[in-house]
């Protein structure tokens, strides 16, 4: 017996919290991998929590989509019953890891410094919500992000100003990450309703901001600024990669196996 | 039937009986800290049908969130002054500032060192992590220590060691 997903409503402000809750989550559960796989226990442990952060983040944020929708959904239920079309989290956060297994150190350094520094500017508009509950959740989450991109942003420095082999991983990672950054400043009509009723900022008002300070630690980091890409991923809209469904696979086992298991 | 006045009275006294036990609830993962010097204690209010106690959570994610707010339900209602609730209460922010000076001090006896400088949140520039102003070996005071990893055995904590006494230490990061 297996049981049965739930399908959410398409109301914009569900659909704009889902978006956000979704993509922390799922950043979440790929830094989760790395748990006892890092290249030093520092990193191991850096890791975790970061990973943890996200986790209470994404927790907050579903939380309140229950609320939001008229369907008193539970934050459990919307994490572990959605089918992945029903997941609407940009696609750079479900890529695996980098080449190999566990994965790529320099390409989650990299994806972390990324969406931190993403996390970090939505948060920080995210504080003047007119859903007052929100405003609280970025106010909380604003801290933790500054605190894991200044790590991420850090470890870019040092592995793309480091040696040969880690300057080549971290060119090897922005070639294949960038192009996935074009979805985090994209908008459509989520975001205008949400910027039209103060929700939250539109994706693409947040695009100069990033590529700024994208620039910035770049440049620290001697790695080149890549050109802008015609791709388009499309995660969160719900058509996502062939990887999500191996995330939900192993994220969603326990509850889809054993409705309602608690410990 | 009780005159207000006097029910008023009483609501104080509980209110105050209330804070008096959670000085004593501890923090499960920092147990040199109470609550109430962790800072995560807003606001005590007696109810006639029980005491309201409003937490703020310090971490998104600290998982010793839930186990705080059954230790301070407990706490309450083992003082008889229940049925207790909890109330979260997320802004403002928790910040290390609400920190107590003696929950401050009793984190140097303990043997991390306190919360010290400039808060990540409140440097303008967030590139360029490793923070760079001396922090105070709890064991021998010395200033001449190196940090060992951003994040530690918390969510809330980073490790030092001191370059001095050679003691390795875990650092309340200032949030």
């Amino acid at each position: 017996m297996t049981t049965p997903s739930i399908q959410v409503e398409q109301a914009p402000s569900v659909q704009y919290l889902l978006r956000l809750g979704d993509t922390a989550l799922i950043l979440a559960q790929r830094l989760g991998e790395w748990c006892g796989h890092a290249p030093v226990l520092e990193e191991d442990i850096a890791l975790a929590n970061i990973a943890l952060d996200l986790i209470g983040q994404a927790r907050a944020v579903l939380t309140r989509v229950g609320q939001l929708g008229g369907q008193g959904l539970h934050e459990d239920q919307l994490a572990f019953l959605r089918d992945e079309r029903d997941y609407r989290n940009a696609t750079i956060v479900e890529l695996p890891n980098g080449p190999g297994r566990p994965g790529d150190f320099a390409f989650t350094v990299l994806r972390n410094a990324m969406m931190a520094t993403w996390f970090r500017l939505m948060w920080e508009r995210l504080r003047e919500s007119s859903d007052s509950e929100l405003a609280a959740i970025a106010g909380k989450a604003l801290k933790e992000a500054r605190y894991h991109q200044q790590h991420s942003a850090d470890w870019a420095v040092r592995l793309g100003d480091g040696t040969d082999e880690s300057a080549r991983r971290m060119r090897a990672a922005l070639d294949m990450l960038w192009r996935y950054s074009a979805e985090l400043f994209e908008s459509d009509d989520v975001d205008s309703w949400a910027a039209a009723n103060g929700l939250g900022p539109r994706w693409d008002s947040l695009r100069e901001p990033w590529l700024a300070e994208m620039r910035e630690m770049l440049d620290e980091a001697r790695l080149p600024m890549p050109a802008d890409s015609a791709f388009r991923s499309t995660g969160k809209t719900g058509v996502h990669t062939e990887h999500m469904g191996y995330i939900l696979s192993d994220m969603q086992y326990l509850q889809r196996a054993y409705p309602g298991g608690a410990w | 039937m009780m005159n207000p006045a006097m029910r008023l009275a009483g609501d104080e006294q509980r209110a105050a009986r209330a804070w008096d036990v959670l000085h004593t609830v501890l923090d499960p993962e920092v147990p040199a800290l109470s609550v109430c010097d962790l800072g995560i204690v807003r606001d005590v209010v007696a109810h006639p049908d029980g005491v309201e106690v409003v937490l703020t959570p310090t971490y998104s994610g600290c998982p010793a969130t839930e186990v705080i707010e059954r230790s301070v339900i407990d706490a309450v209602n083992e003082a008889g002054l229940g049925p207790a609730r909890v109330t979260l209460q997320r802004a403002p922010a928790w910040t290390t500032d609400w920190i107590s000076e003696s929950g401050k001090r009793k984190l140097r006896e303990y043997g991390i060192a306190p919360p010290s400088g400039e808060a990540a949140v409140n440097q303008d520039r967030p590139i360029r992590l490793v923070p760079r102003h001396a922090i105070e070996c709890p064991r021998c005071g010395s200033k001449n220590t190196e940090r060992l990893s951003a994040f530690g055995s918390t969510a809330c904590k980073s490790l030092y060691r001191c370059v001095v006494c050679r003691e390795p230490f875990e650092y309340f990061k200032p949030l």
